[in-house]
């Protein structure tokens, strides 16, 4: 038998029922919804009530601000008194401190530009491209290092902060471009091209990063004529940055997998040629796809550039070893590598949360 | 807008064909590897023809018309199209590809695109055509297809028919002087087949030279001058459409009308 239906009237469009909003409602919902995930939320508590009060008193209520050496600290709690003292060498290193308005010059104007870049709906956006890309190299150099009636500063007295985001900055300026076009050379049908990336990309990325410093830094100078040095601090740039071009490398490979044949054929039947058709469809598709490998490696780049301290470069944690070592200071390192903990925190959380917001403000909605 | 659209319905009446030759295919072979995908093709189609060609799955009609504009190789043979001749330089096939629309089974829209940067992003970049102009002409175009509200959506807000009205008026954007059609209604809902279609009649009425692949046989009685099957890589029967339909001559073309017909 059939059941005989005709509707002749539209069922009216209704809200939704009453899902529940208000805390108790939440606190159900995402803590209490079962026995063990209840069981689960007290156990967080009680841990979180055994931890809290010591660490609290350890690093704020008993903590000592001031002091010259690790004799002023005498509450027993954490002595920031170090980081108080030590603050200019953890920032610049030992650049002279009458040239720290050059450093903090140079961050300005960088930072301005940038977040011109970033912020969404900012006015300028092409003049502080161009700014970045063209003019800020050779004022940032000439800024830092010297010239133009400046005194010179040797990159041997560079340090701190200031060092590790140089160290840190340029290579992944240069690792996306770089790896970009390594990636599209890898696919590309010409043998000898992609032979030749292949090999970039291989080389630098089947050893340790250590080896490269230690080559680029050690071995290299071995091979160049008596005489002509090269900076250690360039050195040690060009070999990251080859290292991370070499990982970006696959990881915008992997986007170019992602992209289907048919946006490669559609932009070519417009008649697009093979730059056009890279940079204007498949490379913003395919970019948009590995953003999170993209932060991934810039981060594990980052944080990679605390492994100068081998070929003797003295970056923010170099700097704070050093200091914790010294006898003024004896027994400070915990306070020491906290504060480093969390200066590389604010970095990669502040990168990490940025490509989220790229990636929501990119999406637009489903593929095809 | 179209001044090659004005100008062939100035000096042409509609639905008319012209002796020039807008495409010819000489002896053409193809393989993939081993596979003889196409054999001995010889085709010409004039200009303002509407050429439907139908036939089984794997019997190379996509391959045929991909051939045409280079997205495939062609090993052998000689295929012209707008008087330059298809070989390996680079030149030539971005020369004939500017003068040659393609329109996918599966759209091919740009995803990071709005549709309005979808149509003008040919014109601007290689025909170096003025933004405000080229957004102009899309515009024209978007309303050709009956879509201009929904020039700031980006594809995958669309749906199937929309997105592939959008394809069609991206193509046409390159004011092109032939169009590809490779199954653009396969990926479709009936309900969307007969907007795209009814796009596709209006464009075969304003004398555009076409060749389609289609299984859409009320589509090719309609506006077809000729229609092609092809089986196994080769073309097995061309004729008017009425003949076609009513009176196929060989057995492969009368047992797959049969197939396609039955229900």
């Amino acid at each position: 038998m059939v059941d005989f239906i005709v509707k002749t009237e539209l069922h009216p469009d209704l809200p939704p029922p009453n899902s529940g909003i208000g805390p108790i409602k939440w606190l159900r919902t995402n803590l209490f919804s079962t026995w063990y995930n209840s069981l689960l939320t007290l156990g967080t508590l009680y841990l979180l009530f055994q931890i809290m009060p010591p660490l609290l008193d350890w690093a704020i209520f008993n903590a000592d601000w001031e002091g010259k050496s690790n004799k002023d600290c005498t509450s027993g709690g954490a002595c920031w008194a170090l980081i108080n003292v030590r603050f200019n060498q953890f920032m610049y290193g030992f650049y002279p401190p009458e040239h720290y308005w050059r450093v903090n010059l140079g961050f300005v104007l960088f930072v301005i530009p940038v977040a011109v870049l970033l912020i969404e709906g900012a006015p300028g956006k092409k003049i502080a491209g161009v700014f970045v890309a063209l003019l800020y190299p050779p004022i940032a150099f000439t800024l830092f290092w010297g010239g133009l009636g400046m005194e010179e500063v040797e990159s041997a007295q560079w340090g701190g902060l200031f060092l590790t985001l140089v160290l840190a900055i340029i290579p992944i300026a240069i690792s996306l471009p770089l790896g970009t076009l390594l990636a599209l050379g890898r696919r590309s049908h010409m043998p000898v091209v992609r032979n030749i990336c292949v090999g970039f990309i291989e080389l630098p990325r089947a050893v340790p990063l250590i080896t490269v410093l230690f080559m680029a830094s050690v071995v290299l100078p071995l091979f160049l004529p008596p005489g002509v040095t090269i900076d250690k601090v360039l050195r040690a740039l060009v070999g990251m940055s080859f290292f991370a071009a070499a990982y970006m490398a696959e990881v915008v490979r992997g986007g170019l997998q992602a992209i289907p044949k048919g946006q490669y054929e559609a932009a070519q039947a417009l008649g697009l040629s093979y730059w056009r058709m890279m940079g204007l469809v498949i490379l913003p598709q395919a970019l948009k796809i590995v953003i999170p490998g993209i932060v991934n490696t810039f981060i594990g780049l980052f944080k990679d550039t605390t492994l100068v301290l081998i070929i003797g470069l003295l970056d923010i944690l170099a700097m704070i070893n050093a200091a914790t070592a010294h006898g003024n200071w004896m027994g400070t390192s915990t306070e020491g590598y906290v504060f480093a903990a969390l200066i590389y925190w604010c970095f990669c959380f502040g990168m990490s949360r940025y490509s989220l917001s790229l990636e929501a403000k990119l999406y637009t909605g489903h593929k095809r | 807008m179209a001044t090659s659209d004005t100008a062939r319905t100035n000096t042409e009446p509609q639905m008319t064909v012209s002796e020039e030759a807008a495409i010819q295919l000489i002896a053409m072979h193809k393989w993939y590897g081993d596979f003889h995908v196409l054999k001995d093709i010889n085709l010409t189609v004039h200009r303002g023809e509407r050429i439907v060609i139908c036939g089984p799955s794997g019997s190379g009609k996509s391959t045929l018309i991909r051939c045409i504009n280079g997205l495939e190789e062609h090993q052998q043979g000689q295929i012209t199209v707008d008087e330059i001749e298809l070989t390996n330089d680079l030149k030539g096939i971005d020369a004939i590809r500017r003068e040659v629309g393609m329109v996918f089974q599966h759209f091919n829209l740009f995803p990071h695109l709005t549709v309005l940067e979808n149509c003008t992003l040919a014109p601007i970049w290689v025909r170096k055509m003025p933004k405000v102009e080229a957004e102009d002409a899309a515009m024209a175009y978007l309303e050709r297809v009956k879509i201009p509200e929904q020039a700031a959506k980006y594809p995958g807000q669309l749906s199937g028919g929309q997105q592939q009205r959008v394809a069609i008026a991206r193509s046409l954007c390159m004011n092109p002087k032939i169009m590809l059609f490779d199954e653009p209604t396969s990926a479709l809902d009936p309900e969307m087949i007969a907007e795209v279609l009814d796009v596709m009649v209006g464009l075969a009425e304003s004398g555009m030279t076409m060749i389609c692949v289609t299984h859409e046989m009320g589509f090719a009685r309609k506006v077809a001058n000729r229609v092609i099957f092809m089986d196994q890589g080769e073309i097995i029967e061309q004729n008017e459409p009425d003949a076609f339909f009513n009176n196929p001559q060989s057995e492969r073309t009368k047992l797959f009308l049969s197939q396609i017909l039955s229900h």
